[in-house]
């Protein structure tokens, strides 16, 4: 059996939303070096929608993977349900990841919860207790 | 084409070891024990391999056992020390931080029990410092612990000077020359060891079979109690296919060995040189004092796991000291040993050439490495911060 989903290998292998926004609205940065990944989302917001999403990640390729199909599921929706994304829910995405890879998930949803209150601290006025 | 770099995690069989085994697996499969003639036969097999792998290492016959591996001599040699420094009322063991978890396991284990590990760092370079083996011992040591060579960065330890001092000071030495054995020229007579571990499967013999070498005198204690087999000191039918391929080769590796280990190194060198032209790179280990087949570097904002895998869709197969191909949260403790912070430790790769590794090949392995870095420090928030000056540069 491979280590890794083929869903998972086509994310590492392809990541999606690679890169930075220079103007972004939100940004969100997890983990530490000490651990082994890192992950930087940036957010572009519009009328409470997420226009454009990207990443940059130093990690594993579970780390990759995971940042790549979060910075998917929450483009083009809107920011309360962005705030609702869960570590399962990308983990279910990416067809399952090894047990011992989870933390991966984790840091992913972290960081898209990051850049959203890192939006919301910056425009305290959009923040309609929309903070689960 | 796939290019096989990994040979410290194991090795290929040769062909010698392949059609060595084979008649123990057909035809002459009577039990060692037996009286009968296909019993008579394999038995004699494995005393044919008992002299082989004796010859190989400069001891005799009747000082080599064989076991399932490197794990499970490191564990019996390690044992037997301290059950019998324990009856002479020694407590105390030395060893060095960057041993394979088949010693540092069994050491934590006894540490439990009331033993004193004392676990000597290395310098920058990976090398133990032999005059720091001399000073720690002390009337309550009993066993000295180190290996010939490390499993992840290649380094070669100081074996005979130790060994030299544990004779005056009047010491058990132990080295798990799992590494070393088939690669590098090891007598246990002339390095001065009392006991030795090694396993087939680094040097092209199969998996699941070794031997430990323990000097005539000392008392063996089993780890395996039942029959009489390796003279009641290991118990159990003995794995005659596996213990026969073993001999046949290590006297194969043994007998290629200055032709292998004169080509490996300048390939290793060639391969350093490559890899050193890698901005905020370090190689991990003293650059001379390794083993022919070693090179393992330090890549500043990556993480090892990706890289291996985007390795592996070039064709080289490679290994890595970080936490996430691991499993553990921690990077190697050998490249923590060696001064590499938990930073740098994560972007480790380490490659090891097989005898048939070519110039062409190193070349490849070089240009895909340059490749994949780079790609990787593309997105690495990491890099970003480094080039942006928002941190420093430890490499
Ligand atoms: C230095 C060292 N010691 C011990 C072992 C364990 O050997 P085995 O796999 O035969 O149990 C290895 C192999 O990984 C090794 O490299
Ligand atoms: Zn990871």
């Amino acid at each position: 059996m491979a280590l890794y989903s083929e869903k998972v290998m086509d994310h590492f292998r392809n990541p999606r939303n690679v890169g930075i926004i220079e103007d972004a609205d939100g940004v969100g940065e997890v983990g530490n070096a000490r651990c082994g990944d890192i992950m930087k989302v940036y957010l572009k917001i519009e009328d409470d929608i997420i226009t454009d999403v990207k990443f940059e990640t130093f990690g594993c390729g579970s780390a990759i993977a995971s940042s790549s199909m979060a910075t998917e599921l929450i483009k083009g929706k809107p920011v309360s349900e962005a705030m609702r994304l869960t570590n399962k829910a990308v983990a279910e995405a990416l067809d399952g990841l090894p047990d011992y890879k989870m933390h991966c998930s984790v840091l992913a949803e972290e960081a898209i919860r990051g850049a959203l209150e890192d939006y919301y601290n910056k425009h305290p006025e959009k923040k309609k207790g929309g903070i689960a | 084409m796939r290019i096989y770099a990994d040979n410290a995690a194991t090795t290929k069989m040769s062909k010698k070891a392949v059609e060595a085994m084979m008649p123990y697996i057909t035809d002459i499969y009577g039990n060692p024990s037996s009286l009968y003639s296909e019993g008579q036969r394999a038995k004699e097999a494995i005393e044919n391999a008992r002299e082989t792998v004796a010859r190989c290492i400069g001891a005799s016959p009747k000082e080599i056992y064989f076991t399932s591996g490197g794990s499970e001599s490191d564990n019996q040699a390690i044992l037997t020390a301290a059950a019998n420094g324990k009856k002479e009322g020694k407590i105390k063991i030395i060893t060095d931080a960057i041993e394979h978890h088949a010693v540092l396991h069994t050491l934590r284990k006894l540490e439990k029990e009331g033993f004193e590990v004392v676990y000597l760092p290395v310098g920058a370079g990976g090398i133990v410092d032999a005059d720091e083996v001399e000073k720690a011992i002390d009337d309550r040591t009993f066993l000295v612990t180190v290996m010939y060579a490390n499993n992840e960065i290649g380094t070669i330890q100081p074996i005979r000077r130790i060994g030299g001092i544990c004779i005056n000071k009047k010491v058990v030495f132990h080295t798990d020359a799992v590494q070393a054995v088939g690669h590098i020229p090891v007598s246990v007579v002339d390095d001065n060891i009392d006991m030795m571990s090694a396993s087939a499967h680094k040097f092209h013999g199969p998996k699941g079979v070794g031997f430990l070498y323990v000097k005539k005198g000392i008392r063996l204690h089993n780890l395996i109690e039942g029959g009489a087999q390796e003279r009641g000191k290991r118990a159990g039918t003995e794995n005659v296919p596996g213990i026969v391929a073993c001999a046949a080769a290590l006297e194969e590796s043994v007998s290629n060995m200055s032709l292998h280990a004169e080509k490996l190194t300048s390939l290793r060198d060639r391969l350093m040189r490559g890899l050193n032209e890698i901005p905020h790179s370090a190689l991990n280990g003293d650059p001379v004092q390794r083993l022919p087949s070693n090179a393992n570097f330090c890549f500043e904002g990556i993480e090892g796991e990706s890289l291996l895998l985007l390795l592996d869709d070039k064709g080289i197969s490679a290994s890595s000291g970080s936490a996430c191909t691991s499993g553990s949260l921690d990077p190697s403790h050998v490249l923590l040993a060696i001064g590499r912070p938990h930073d740098v430790a994560h972007g480790s790769l380490r490659l090891t050439l097989g005898n048939d590794a070519t110039e062409e090949q190193v070349d490849y392995i070089i240009e895909s490495v340059k490749e994949v870095v780079s790609y990787l420090r593309g997105f690495s928030p990491v890099w970003r911060d480094l080039c942006a000056g928002k941190s420093k540069f430890l490499l």
